[in-house]
């Protein structure tokens, strides 16, 4: 699953090579992630966010099995021994810490790797599959996420699971049972809080499954890049080790220096102050709201305010509570369709002029204002303002996004990555990139084409 | 085409839905409905700065001052304990505050404590031995209502990290008690409720705590320092910091050992980059 110009893995020691024929596991690494996988020379530093994703899983995963060697799900001593994994036991506020701010930084990563994907569409024929397992993965992670926040049974855990467990109630007929089976009883309980540890601690290795196969789609026609031109030579291309092992390294420093300006130093600005108070069902917090990462999605929730009524008849079609579920789902599912309402033969953004102004002057500022609006108190001029917005995004994907691919008058495209990264692509000319070699140009074969046909596999 | 057909009637559909039915009547009731109410107490809430001078273990570089968080401590257990509980921290924690063994062992000693009669298995009370927690000052939550105006006095352990600003928070709580401004409060119409105190750093500014540091020299300091409300109410806040996050200096030192080895390493990173793609990358333009 690869160029025919990919090095071949060949093991030097009669130990490697015993390996090797028993069990082919350094050559699967070799061509994942080593020097057997070529990938395109002109990849820009938007395409670290999947390497530094898979690492933020790795963070996870691993203070997370520690933080469960000393926690307990039971309601009257859950609060209670995330306190004692905080005080007694050793560095057990650094695992907490860096697990709390760990998911925070996951979704930073998460985030910035799908508006990478949004920018140079990333889930454009032939990456479609990659982009709907990555749209999996994000689903999961946000259940996972949402689990993880109610461990520590503080009152924005219980509230939290309140509330979104509670928008399983908006369903009609079977809405209010489902709710109750969610939680193993009326309101967040025992029941639940032993749920959620449980999937809380499932999910991240399902997670990890799905990156997998993430990972084995994208091997398939290889990696995208920021010209958006398919990979047609050698020379487009530069094995994935040492060349982008060596810029990922250094991208992980920049992003390790960030995660522990939070863990050390700024732990809980992250995170709502309320959760240091234990679950109380008794005592409702001033303002419920979710952690950061679902802010977005939370506005769209809040944003539906008004049943869907016939007019002068008082008759309600859908209630507000469901809109707001089916919208805020939408929100993500939406996400889904991409591949098909976004119809431009052209991928990257620095060539689509009208696309980049409404990415750039729309969706984004968009996103920003969501991303605010989700925290605010639901008061005027909030509401009236997350329901533009919230108009604007589902406008964007749904509306914007089919009609620009259709009207849009794209620039001329370069005609090879190399001729994107040198302005020339002459044999001789280029510098790099293992041997140049005008018969290796192969013109016009399937996958080359900007339309999206697929490379061959093998 | 046609899942771009239908994601355009679905986008209209949705975007028609939330413009008519939740957007419309929500900008008719902000432009001609009745402004929302505001409870008329919020007009007296003022935010607080917190001490002058800020907390000596503020900033990348703070430390305890542990002369601060035992005079705290001392005002914890002469005021405080008598109705809010501290139920996180152990008395062998009290070693972090700069006492010896010894002065532990006394200090524990000085608290009663629940226990259990050996020979006949009934429930007592005995001297706090260091490796006790700190005790509840009500036997159940009723009880704690009961005795204080239906209000259960808040475990401190936590309380810095439980509030926004949290030091800050509890500093000028303490010293945010007074009366309303007569003339303001006639306006409104604002009277503190029965049973409750008017604190103007307190978010609905009506708190069912008394005053509980309302005198200079409530507590007659060992070390000597003036016993102000003010430096009484600082030391009492810092000591809450300290119980809420014993790990606090450690984790900011911590913090900086981690933050030069990743400086360092991201240095190497990123020169043994440019190594491995001198060549590679054309100067462009």
């Amino acid at each position: 699953m690869s160029f025919a110009w990919a090095k071949q893995y060949e093991p030097k020691s009669a130990f490697t090579k015993w390996i090797d024929e028993k069990l082919p596991f350094p050559r699967l690494v070799y061509n994942a992630v080593g020097a057997g996988y070529p990938v395109p020379r002109n990849l820009n530093y938007m395409w670290n966010f999947g390497v530094l994703a898979g690492f933020c899983l790795m963070i996870q995963i691993v203070t997370g099995v520690v933080l469960a060697m000393h926690y307990a799900a039971n309601q009257a001593v859950a609060f209670g021994t995330v306190e004692h994994i905080m005080r007694n036991v050793n560095y057990g506020w650094m695992m907490r810490y860096a697990h709390a701010n760990g998911a925070s930084f996951f979704f930073i990563v998460i985030y910035l790797h799908i508006f990478r994907g949004f920018f140079y569409s990333s889930y454009k024929a032939p990456r479609e599959m990659i982009w709907l397992l990555g749209v999996v993965i994000f689903l999961l992670m946000m259940a996972t996420a949402f689990m993880g926040y109610v461990l520590p049974w503080g009152q924005m855990s219980f509230w939290g699971a309140q509330v979104i467990t509670g928008l399983f109630s908006a369903i009609p007929l079977v809405g209010e049972p489902l709710q109750v089976w969610l939680l193993g009883g009326f309101a967040p309980d025992n029941a639940a809080l032993n749920r959620f540890f449980s999937l809380h601690f499932l999910l991240p290795f399902v997670i990890a499954g799905v990156v997998i196969l993430h990972i084995w789609a994208l091997h398939i026609p290889g990696s995208s890049n920021p010209t958006g031109v398919e990979v047609k030579q050698e020379s487009d291309t530069v094995p994935f080790h040492p060349y982008y092992t060596s810029k990922d390294g250094f991208g992980l420093g920049v992003f390790l220096i960030f995660f522990t300006l939070f863990v050390f130093f700024l732990p809980n600005v992250l995170g709502h102050p309320d959760n240091y108070i234990e679950a109380n069902p008794l005592s409702t917090p001033a303002l419920i709201v979710p952690e950061w990462y679902f802010y977005p999605f939370y506005a769209i929730l809040r944003a539906f305010t008004g049943d869907l009524t016939i007019p002068f008849t008082g008759i309600v079609l859908i209630p507000a509570k469901l809109l707001g579920v089916i919208g805020m789902f939408g929100a993500i599912l939406v996400w889904f369709f991409l591949p098909w309402l976004d119809k431009s033969p052209v991928r990257s953004g620095h060539y689509r002029p009208l696309f980049r102004k409404f990415f750039w002057f729309g969706l984004m500022p968009t996103m920003a204002a969501l991303f605010y609006l989700g925290g605010a108190h639901a008061e005027e001029p909030y509401i009236m303002l997350s329901q533009i917005f919230t108009a604007y995004y589902f406008m964007h994907f749904l509306v914007i996004l089919p009609i620009i691919s259709q009207i849009e008058v794209p620039k001329p495209l370069p005609f090879s990555i190399t001729e994107g990264v040198l302005g020339s692509d002459k044999p001789g000319t280029t510098s790099g990139g293992g041997k140049i070699d005008p018969d290796s140009v192969v013109d016009g074969r399937p996958g080359t084409a900007t339309d999206g046909s697929l490379q061959p596999a093998e | 085409m046609s899942i771009r057909f239908g994601g355009i009637i679905a986008g209209l559909a949705i975007t028609l839905v939330l413009v008519l039915w939740s957007l419309a009547p929500g900008v008719y009731n902000f432009a001609f409905g009745p402004a929302p109410e505001k409870q008329p107490s919020y007009a007296f809430y003022e935010h607080g700065e917190g001490p002058a001078g800020g907390f000596s273990f503020d900033g990348a570089f703070g430390k305890w001052d542990y002369g601060q968080l035992q005079r705290g401590y001392q005002v914890y257990k002469e005021v405080c304990s008598a109705c809010h509980s501290l139920k996180f921290v152990a008395f062998r924690n009290l070693r972090e505050l700069g006492y010896t063994e010894a002065e532990v062992d006394a200090e524990a000693k000085s608290w009663t404590v629940p226990g259990i009669d050996p020979d006949t298995g009934e429930t007592t009370t005995r001297p706090g031995m260091p490796t006790d927690y700190f005790p509840m000052p009500f036997p159940n939550s009723i009880a704690a209502a009961a005795a204080n105006n239906n209000a259960i006095p808040p475990d401190l352990s936590l309380m810095t990290k439980a509030r926004h600003d949290g030091s800050n928070y509890v500093y000028d709580l303490l010293t945010g008690y007074g009366e309303p401004d007569p003339e303001k409060a006639a306006k409104v119409g604002f009277e503190t409720p029965l049973g409750l105190y008017f604190n103007k750093h307190f978010p609905n500014v009506n708190i069912a705590m008394a005053p509980p540091i309302a005198i200079d020299g409530q507590v007659t300091y060992a070390d000597g320092t003036e016993a102000t409300v003010s430096q009484m109410s600082k030391d009492v806040a810092a000591f809450l910091t300290w119980t809420a996050e014993p790990s606090l200096i450690e984790r900011k030192q911590t913090g900086w050992f981690v933050l030069g080895f990743l400086l360092f390493a991201t240095v190497l990173a990123f020169l043994s980059y440019k190594q491995v793609w001198a060549g590679m990358k054309p100067k462009k333009k």
